[in-house]
Formats: structure tokens, C-alpha cells, sequence
């Protein structure tokens, strides 16, 4: 077991003041993530290496960060099919910022971020006031964003050659410079940081606690007096800003923006948050599920991958564990009755 | 003394629907005032004016005396107005104390949520209320009647002055409803006014000071309630006067048995439960919430699986596994819940009508022969007097009587020979209720069999031939109907439980 000390205790911090809500949902997806682990670990000898760990950790963090700002859309009761071209729009805002217009590393932060927040204001504000299905709303958003992300861009990528650290926001590793045994990647750092605060957002904050209210009953959160509408667009607000930090990752992993990339990283996104147990009827849901979810996913892309399966069958397998998930998680919610 | 609410010339449009004409209505503190009226009178309409979830199109309303405008439900709760909604406006995913702080959270400036004061802050209020309950529970997993009380403590943790409350009884039980009255009566004599809405004739005499009648969404009068005789208030809610008969009973020992349960079991809620059903007839299922009536009737049906027992019909044995059986034997469910499992309530009457027998008028192609439906569709609406402006209206905007008719003319078309009706009035309005009986007691009459599910003793004694008591799950035993049955005999057989559960439960 050289997993364990790396990866365990990144996983059991946040558990135990999650835990208290909604525990079984998230035991049955982490058992499945053991199974897979050990699976993979008596198939192939590469499987447990240091290094694929880390690989796996790493392909773990644009999904993990983008399924954060879904579950956050999902649990209200709705869904934004738009984070991944969200993604590569601020990823070309960040190259637009510091390549076209050569400002400093933190202008180009900022400015994806700022980009993603007010991205999503517009989904929430087309989906709470103009009372706009979800769905399409987010579809349509969806489009636009891949269209304008190639327009900013003249449908070419955007290199970060002007800013030679911003590499090492995904892919450098501070808790390696402290501890030089466990080189872990920034961008699973930035993950698990965000993690920790989306989970506390939603569990000690008015935001979160409407987040779930309103996936509950909409109507009743009205009746109440709450400004329902209002918080629905920051909800909607936050999960695009945390797109903006997704865009970020990606481009430094990259060390590029292509804007012709992130169609299909929302249905992925989509697929962990449903694989960790948050309800698509909304109501119901938490991210340590949601990460778990994420780890699942790309755990069972690396080890069929390391089995040497051929690319084409790791999609029908995804697919599969998709619709097992869920079809567990309502056995289990039926005999819970 | 001032009235707390005074409301005025309320007028009210809706598109299509001229909802309140002139409505008026004055409240005083410490008094329980019941709002009664038909389904569609306005009753709730009004409430939702003064609860600021409508607004009206003019009208006055004062509030101690002062003239205001309330403009959403916030601005009610701050005038000390608590609303407690007919239909529970309650986020089931959370907790109790959550839901009653819903957006009034203590936090601190950050947004930083206070748990520990909002479970202390909602326990002084059950502690107040005199209820155990606790507000760490997850309200999903609340009874109807627990959720209710959830509903009155958010309301009184705004400090309401005022309370409306639209038929909270509806849903509970006879020990529940006392448990409610207690605690209105309490709240009574600490001050606050209440704006009672019941259909239930009992309740209101029981709890209510005054009487307030609307029809069609205008102001009829104001009565007391302990002087004025019920059948006074009935006429003044449907302009006319109601027959009280009691059941007649046919003779029929001759009529086939069609229907034959043997050793029924599922659960701890249907314990060897059987019967005969005869054609013609009409059988009563009484019995206190949560007996295990509307279980035996789901299994019956097939919608929950059988564990043992037989199931006859017209002398043939059926192996019923799903509803799909059920209707193919001639078997009729109509659920309690209409709007959940009996309607779909935004397709059109002739759509409902048609939905289980669609087979019946489409061709190879799957192409619907609608002039045929039309015209059953149309002959429905004549025969079971369905009150609609065409056979294309949306079945949600019907009132509940005539959406509990679509039902009816539903499970007919397809030919179904065996009804079984659960609480077959209930949410509908006492005019509308005489009808529904007819209707009952006219399918029996052409030879249908019929289980009428009734938590309302008066209601099965009106139309049953035979009455089938249920406690616990068993059937304790079947009285038969007419005069010679009194209510306190089938009470007797529902509280009729084992030693053993008694020494449980006691």
C-alpha cells in the first residue's frame, strides 16, 4: 500500500465534517474507488507506481475542479452544460491578458476568474429572472462560449511564452519544495483547497444552505421570504468563477489556450457529480462525493488504459459505470425506502 | 376594539377567472375566525393577498388599523401575518431547525452559519409549543402532522400576530387534529388571531369563534359558529340546502361475488386480510391513518408486490403482479392522491379520459381516432355532469370535484367493473361531495363493485352496504351498513389491536 500515505489523508480531512450529512451516498462510491484501486493494483504492476499516482491525480484536477462547480449547479435542482467551454473561454481570456496584452501573472488570474463569475451571472440571470429552462439556457451559453472563445482567439491556441511561471500553477509543486517524498502537483493541490471550501460553503454558509433549499423546494424557499432568485444567480455566479480556476489549470497544464478544446468536459464534469451521489432532482448531494466521483473516473481511464484496453472500449466502460453507479444508488435509496 | 385585520373591497382578476368580487373580511385578536366556502370560492385567494404572496387588483387592507400595502411574503411576516400553506411549504431535504430559520439563518457578518443557535432558537420554540420535536431530524422523515407542527413553529418564529391556517387538518388523523387544536387554542389565549380554512363542518364548530362564508370569490356573511346551525352555514356556502339520507341497502345475496381476497400479506401493514366483493355493492374500509386500508388496496391493485394470498375475480384466479393486471381484470384504482397518481393535470379532459384506454381507439398505425373520443369524452362529461368549458380544458384548472370525475369517467371508459376509491372526497367541497355520492351510489346501482376508502366515519356510513374495519394491518371485522351501524362500533373494531402491540404501544 504506498497509496496510503499519499493520498488518504488528502481524502479523510474533509470526510469527517461531511460525514454527518447524507453518509451512505458517498460509502458505496468510495468502496467502488477500493475495489477499482485494488483491481488495477493485482492487474498490472504499473498501476501503484509513485508516478502514476500522481498521473492520475493530476488528470483528476480540471474534471475534479469543473464537477465542484456542477455539483454546486446540481444540487440546486438545476445544471449547467456550460463549464467546459466556460473553461476554455477564461483559459483564453487568461492568454488574451497576459500574452496579447503582457500584464503581470495575477492580472491574467483575476481576469479568468472575474470572466467565469460573470459568465455564470448570466446563466443564473437567464435561469432565475427570465425564468429560462436550465438546460437550455446553459446550452445555449454553452455555444456561445465556444464560438466567442474562438473568435478572441482567431481559432488559434495562445501560448504563454511571456510568462514562464504560469506553467507551474498546475503542474509546479510547492508541497514537493517542503516535502521533497511527496512531489504533488499544484494543481491537485489547488483542487483539494477548493474542495475543502466548496464543501464548507455549502455546509456552513446562507449560500450553501440555500443551494440545497432550493433543490428541496423552490417554492417553499419563496414562500419564505428569501430572495430565491437573487441567490440562484450567485449560486450560478460562484460555480462559473470556480470554472475560471478549471480554465486556469488547464491552460498551465497546456501552457496554452485552445479554444477549440472543452466541448464534452461538462458531461464528464456531469458524470462525476451523478457518480458521488448528488441527485439530479437536486436537494441532495455533497462535493466529497463529487470528488470521489472524479477520482473514479480517472482511475478507471489509467487503468484500462495501463491493462493496454484499447481507447475506444475505456469510453463504453465509462458509460457503464455511469448508469451502474446511479442504478446502485437507487436500489439503495429504495430499500432505504 | 380595533380589528388586527381589516380587508375591504378586495378585487382579484386572474386571466379568465375573476377570482374575488368585493371580498371582505375582519379579524380580532384572540379569536379563531374560519373561512369557509367551495372549492373556487376565493378563500385562499384572499389569504394569499394577506399573507403578500398575491396582490390584489384594489381593495383596502388595514392592519391594526393602519392602511398598508403588502407586497411579497416578507413584508407580511414582518406585519406579524404567518401563513401555514394548504399544500406543506416545506424543504424536505432539510432539517427542522433549518427550515424553520429558512433565510433568517443566525451567521455572523460573513455568511458563516450559527448551528448550534438555530437548533437552541427552534427547541425553545417546540419547548414553547409544548411538542417533542426534534429539530436535528430531517423533515422528509416527519409525519404529515409533524411536518404541520414544523410549519406553526416557523410561523410563530416570526412573532406572528396572525395566522392563517389553509386546512390543516386535511391530512391528519382524529389524536393529531386534537394535538393541533390544543395548540391553537393556546395560542388563542395568549393573543393571536387565527384565520382558520376547513371544509371539515365539526372542526369548525369545535375550534372556531366566527364564520366567515364566501361563494364565488364574493362575501356572503359572518355567523357565530356556536349558535348557527351547520345546515344554515352549508346553505350559505352552495346557495342551497343539502339532503342528509342515510345508506339504503340493497338486497344482495342473490348478486354474483366478483371480487375474493384470501389470506392478503405484505408487510406489517396488510396481515391475512380477506373478503368478498359482490357485484352491486358497495364496501366501506374504515379505520384510523395508518390502519393499512390504502396498502390493501395498492396490493389489490398490484402497485406494491404481494407477498401471499389469492386474489378472485368473477371466479377466476388472477395472478395480479402490476397495475397492468389489475385493469386488464377489470380493476380500478383511484388514488387518494389525484394530483399525484391519478391525473395528469396538464393534458386536457378528453386526454385524461382516454389515457388508459388509448389502445382502444388507435389503429395498427398508432394513429388516434380523436372524433371517437370526442364524442366519449363528451358523453362523460353529460353523464357525471363534469363542469368544464370543453372537453380540451387542462384538467388542473377543474375544481377537485370534477377532477375526482375525470378519474371516475377515466376508469370507466375502460371498462373496469371493480372500483376502488381511496378517500374519494377528499379536498373537495361539501356540495361537490353530496354529488360524488350520488355518483357512487348510481355506478353501484348499474352493477359496479365498489371499495370506498374513508378516514370520515359520517361518510362511510352514508354509502356503505357493508362496512370492513381495519386495525394494524388485520381486518378486525365487517359490520353491515344502514342505521343499525353506530360510529362508536367501528371505532371499536379500528382500536381493536393484539395484546401484544397494546402493551407496546400503550
Amino acid at each position: 500500500m504506498t497509496l496510503a500515505p499519499t493520498s488518504s489523508p488528502a481524502k479523510s480531512a474533509p470526510a469527517k465534517g461531511l460525514l454527518a450529512s447524507g453518509a451512505q451516498q458517498k460509502i458505496l462510491a468510495f468502496a467502488s474507488l477500493i475495489v477499482l484501486l485494488v483491481f488495477f493494483s493485482l492487474a498490472s504492476p504499473n498501476f501503484l507506481q509513485t508516478a502514476n499516482i500522481l498521473a492520475i491525480l493530476q488528470a483528476t484536477s480540471v474534471n475534479g475542479v469543473l464537477a465542484v462547480a456542477a455539483t454546486l449547479v446540481i444540487i440546486t435542482g438545476g445544471i449547467d452544460l456550460s463549464v467546459g467551454t466556460l473553461m476554455t473561454f477564461t483559459a483564453v481570456i487568461a492568454g488574451v491578458v497576459l500574452t496579447y496584452w503582457g500584464m503581470a501573472l495575477p492580472f491574467g488570474i483575476a481576469a479568468a476568474i472575474i470572466v467565469g463569475g460573470c459568465s455564470g451571472f448570466i446563466s443564473g440571470t437567464l435561469i432565475a429572472r427570465m425564468k429560462i429552462p436550465p438546460f437550455i439556457a446553459t446550452l445555449g451559453m454553452m455555444l456561445i462560449l465556444k464560438g466567442l472563445s474562438l473568435v478572441i482567439s482567431g481559432t488559434k491556441p495562445i501560448y504563454f511564452n511571456d510568462t514562464p511561471s504560469f506553467p507551474l500553477l498546475s503542474t509546479g509543486s510547492l508541497i514537493g519544495a517542503v516535502i521533497p517524498s511527496v512531489p504533488l502537483p499544484n494543481g491537485v493541490l489547488i483542487l483539494f483547497i477548493l474542495a475543502t471550501t466548496i464543501s464548507w460553503v455549502l455546509n456552513r454558509t446562507t449560500l450553501g444552505r440555500y443551494c440545497f433549499a432550493l433543490g428541496s423546494n423552490e417554492e417553499a424557499v419563496r414562500l419564505s421570504g428569501v430572495n430565491a432568485d437573487g441567490w440562484k444567480v450567485a449560486i450560478y455566479a460562484l460555480a462559473g468563477s470556480i470554472c475560471g480556476i478549471a480554465g486556469l489549470l488547464i491552460a498551465s497544464r497546456l501552457n496554452s489556450a485552445q479554444p477549440a478544446l472543452g466541448l464534452g468536459y461538462e458531461l464528464d464534469a456531469i458524470a462525476a457529480v451523478v457518480i458521488g451521489g448528488t441527485s439530479l432532482a437536486g436537494g441532495r448531494g455533497s462535493v466529497l462525493g463529487t470528488i470521489i466521483g472524479a477520482l473514479i473516473m480517472s482511475v478507471l481511464l489509467n487503468g484500462l488504459r495501463i491493462m493496454s484496453v484499447a481507447q475506444e472500449w475505456q469510453t463504453v466502460v465509462t458509460g457503464l459505470i455511469i448508469i451502474l453507479a446511479v442504478y446502485a444508488d437507487m436500489l439503495r435509496r429504495r430499500r432505504a425506502g | 376594539m380595533t380589528p388586527v385585520i381589516r380587508m375591504t373591497g378586495i378585487e382579484k382578476r386572474f386571466p379568465g377567472v375573476y377570482a374575488l368580487r368585493e371580498a371582505q373580511f375582519d379579524l380580532y385578536a384572540g379569536e379563531v375566525h374560519a373561512l369557509m366556502g367551495e372549492n373556487g370560492a376565493g378563500k385562499s385567494t384572499l389569504m394569499k393577498i394577506l399573507s403578500g404572496i398575491y396582490s390584489p387588483d384594489s381593495g383596502s387592507i388595514q392592519v391594526n388599523g393602519q392602511e398598508e400595502k403588502i407586497v411579497g411574503p416578507r413584508a407580511a411576516q414582518a406585519l406579524g401575518i404567518g401563513i401555514i400553506h394548504q399544500e406543506l411549504a416545506l424543504m424536505p431535504d432539510l432539517n427542522v431547525a433549518q427550515n424553520i430559520f429558512i433565510g433568517r439563518e443566525p451567521r455572523n457578518r460573513w455568511g458563516v452559519l450559527n448551528e448550534a443557535q438555530l437548533n437552541r432558537d427552534a427547541e425553545a420554540i417546540f419547548a414553547a409549543m409544548k411538542v417533542p420535536i426534534d429539530p436535528k431530524a430531517e423533515v422528509r422523515s416527519l409525519t404529515i402532522a409533524k411536518q404541520q407542527m414544523v410549519e406553526i413553529a416557523k410561523a410563530l418564529s416570526f412573532r406572528s400576530r396572525i395566522l392563517i391556517m389553509d386546512e390543516p387538518t386535511a391530512a391528519l388523523n382524529d389524536a393529531e387534529t386534537d394535538e393541533l387544536f390544543a395548540i391553537i387554542r393556546r395560542l388563542k389565549s395568549e393573543g393571536v388571531a387565527i384565520v382558520y380554512i376547513s371544509h371539515k363542518m365539526d372542526e369548525i364548530r369545535r375550534i372556531s369563534d366566527r364564520v366567515t362564508v364566501m361563494r364565488d370569490g364574493a362575501y356572503v356573511g359572518t355567523v357565530a359558529a356556536a349558535d348557527t346551525p351547520i345546515e344554515t352555514i352549508i346553505s350559505m356556502m352552495v346557495g342551497r340546502e343539502l339532503d342528509q339520507t342515510a345508506a339504503e341497502i340493497p338486497d344482495l345475496s342473490a348478486a354474483p361475488v366478483v371480487l375474493s381476497v384470501r389470506g392478503l400479506k405484505r408487510g406489517r401493514m396488510v396481515r391475512d386480510v380477506g373478503f368478498d366483493l359482490r357485484r352491486g355493492e358497495i364496501l366501506g374500509f374504515a379505520g384510523l391513518m395508518g390502519a393499512g386500508r390504502t396498502e390493501v388496496a395498492r396490493v389489490i391493485f398490484g402497485a406494491d408486490p404481494r407477498e401471499a394470498g389469492d386474489i378472485t375475480v368473477n371466479g377466476q384466479p388472477r395472478n395480479i403482479r402490476s397495475p397492468r393486471d389489475a385493469v386488464a381484470a377489470g380493476i380500478g384504482y383511484l388514488s387518494e392522491d389525484r394530483k399525484h397518481f391519478g391525473l395528469a393535470l396538464g393534458i386536457d379532459v378528453r386526454g385524461n379520459i382516454a389515457l388508459p384506454s388509448l389502445e382502444r381507439f388507435s389503429d395498427r398505425f398508432m394513429r388516434v381516432d380523436e372524433p371517437a373520443l370526442a364524442k366519449v369524452a363528451a358523453d362523460y362529461i353529460q353523464s357525471l355532469a363534469i363542469r368544464t368549458p370543453s372537453d380540451k380544458q387542462e384538467v388542473r384548472l377543474l375544481s377537485g370535484g370534477n377532477q375526482q370525475k375525470v378519474v371516475i369517467a377515466k376508469w370507466l371508459l375502460r371498462d373496469c367493473d371493480i372500483l376502488i376509491f381511496d378517500e374519494p372526497t377528499r379536498g373537495i367541497d361539501v356540495g361537490a361531495k353530496a354529488e360524488i355520492y350520488r355518483l357512487l351510489l348510481d355506478l353501484a346501482a348499474q352493477g359496479k363493485a365498489i371499495i370506498v376508502i374513508s378516514s370520515e366515519l359520517p361518510e362511510v356510513l352514508r354509502l356503505s352496504h357493508r362496512i370492513a374495519v381495519m386495525c394494524e394491518g388485520r381486518l378486525t371485522g365487517i359490520l353491515p351498513g344502514g342505521p343499525n351501524t353506530s360510529q362508536q362500533e367501528i371505532m371499536r373494531l379500528a382500536t381493536l389491536r393484539d395484546g401484544a402491540l397494546e402493551g407496546a404501544l400503550a
